[in-house]
């Protein structure tokens, strides 16, 4: 085959490549790996964390501010303990409320950071002192459950209430 | 005498595997220590690259985009009953970019390369060709065998990558065109759940490592050949099931490294 016919496709074929792996790496992925800006880690212990997970998004208003970046067991509180980084570009009060919510009816479990009204913000290695633990659901439907049944034991006819009760 | 015969065959299958394991590895360090021509003379690797990578180019397009296509199809079907079809591109695009890009280009490159490699050098070899060189002082293992080696461990990561691209297309054109999920979900659904270090790079990764593995078995196939057109033709079919095994058990071993904590 003539040289430059080979030089041709094989430069073809070799552009094609490289502009398929640019593609993935920007359409189809979140290109974060390239840029790491400077973070800020805050701690916050909930009694229970459900099921987050490290590399979880930290929230706050809907927009990812950081990640979830360790999640431990503390011993002495018997609590669990979330360390998270937080963009640098974004500063909170000292007074946030950290809460793990979850999106959609089934979807992956988030913290949620509310910020409070304080004139100081959180600063590197501080804790967020107020946090709401995820619900868990079958602690909800068991409270359902039971109160359901202390409504019907006051009511004659329980059976109506539970039905609307139940209607989604 | 029938126990003796028994034990002993077991004892000559064994070294015999052992032998040719060894004699694959001096090969593979023989290759690699006189690829010093291949990179001076790159003319050499570029016409392999045609070969075994653009001359494989149209069957990994049409093959991607297939099975694009069934997962976009069959990804519906199951994530419909849960309510939650807007998922279809993350889906897709982890299946194809984790799995399926690398472990079916390999596959393909396999048969389509790697049995092309191994007809070719096993001739080559039959013909007295190789030994004709030997003769005129040319290094057959860095004329004939270094430039196939590398223009297949080049040609691989661009090839699945291609495939990658073209089934995330495939998925797009049935889930969104076809099947109305909506186009902006399925694309940032997917940019939230495929990270690039993580699962593209990891792709990346073990496609080279297929090429590598598919391209050296295919390359000692066909230079340790019986000189026959039956030792041709048994070669061949050694390549294409010797490397489909081995990319299905290396993909396992790779995957189990690398997703472990996911």
């Amino acid at each position: 085959m003539d040289r430059t016919l080979l030089d041709f496709w094989v430069g073809l074929f070799v552009t094609l490549g490289i502009a398929a792996l640019f593609a993935l790496a920007l359409k189809v992925s979140n290109s974060e790996g390239f840029s790491r800006g400077s973070t800020y880690t805050v701690t916050a212990s909930f009694n229970n964390i459900g099921a987050l997970k490290v590399r979880a998004p930290v929230k706050s208003a809907g927009v990812v501010v950081g990640r979830v970046s360790a999640i431990h067991f503390d011993n002495k509180t018997f609590e669990a303990l979330v360390s998270m980084q937080l963009d640098s570009r974004y500063a909170f009060p000292k007074d946030t409320s950290a809460s793990i919510l979850t999106s959609g009816l089934l979807g992956e479990q988030y913290l949620a950071l509310d910020p409070g009204g304080d004139s100081h913000n959180l600063v590197n290695g501080d804790t967020i002192k107020i946090t709401q633990s995820a619900v868990v659901l079958e602690n909800l439907i068991s409270q359902f459950l039971y109160n359901k049944a202390s409504d019907s034991g006051n009511q004659s006819n329980g059976g109506g209430a539970a039905n609307v009760g139940v209607k989604p | 005498m029938k126990a003796n015969n028994f034990f002993s065959r077991i004892g000559r299958f064994t070294l015999d595997s052992i032998t040719r394991l060894g004699t694959a590895t001096r090969f593979l360090s023989q290759v690699l220590m006189r690829s010093g021509t291949s990179w001076r003379r790159f003319q050499l690797v570029i016409r392999e690259i045609y070969s075994s990578g653009v001359l494989s180019l149209i069957i990994i397009v049409a093959s991607g985009l297939f099975v694009g296509m069934v997962l976009g199809l069959q990804g519906y079907q199951t994530l419909q009953t849960y309510g939650s079809a807007q998922s279809l591109g993350v889906l897709v695009a982890l299946s194809l970019v984790r799995e399926l890009g690398p472990v079916v280009a390999a596959l393909l490159f396999a048969s389509r390369a790697g049995s092309a490699i191994t007809a070719e050098v096993g001739l080559m070899k039959t013909t007295e060709q190789l030994q004709a060189m030997e003769m005129m002082a040319v290094d057959p293992i860095a004329r004939i065998v270094a430039p196939r080696f590398w223009g297949g461990v080049i040609s691989m990561p661009l090839l699945a990558a291609i495939f990658s691209m073209t089934g995330i297309y495939g998925g797009y054109l049935i889930g969104v065109r076809l099947l109305g999920v909506d186009d902006g979900t399925f694309w940032s659904q997917m940019q939230s759940a495929v990270s690039f270090r993580e699962d593209i790079l990891n792709g990346v990764i073990k496609s080279a490592v297929f090429g590598f593995a598919v391209t050296v078995i295919a390359l000692f196939e066909g230079y340790d050949a019986v000189p026959t057109a039956e030792g041709i033709s048994r070669a061949t079919t050694r390549t294409v099931v010797t490397s489909s095994l081995t990319i299905l058990a290396l993909d396992f071993i790779l995957t189990a490294f690398m997703f472990r904590g996911a």
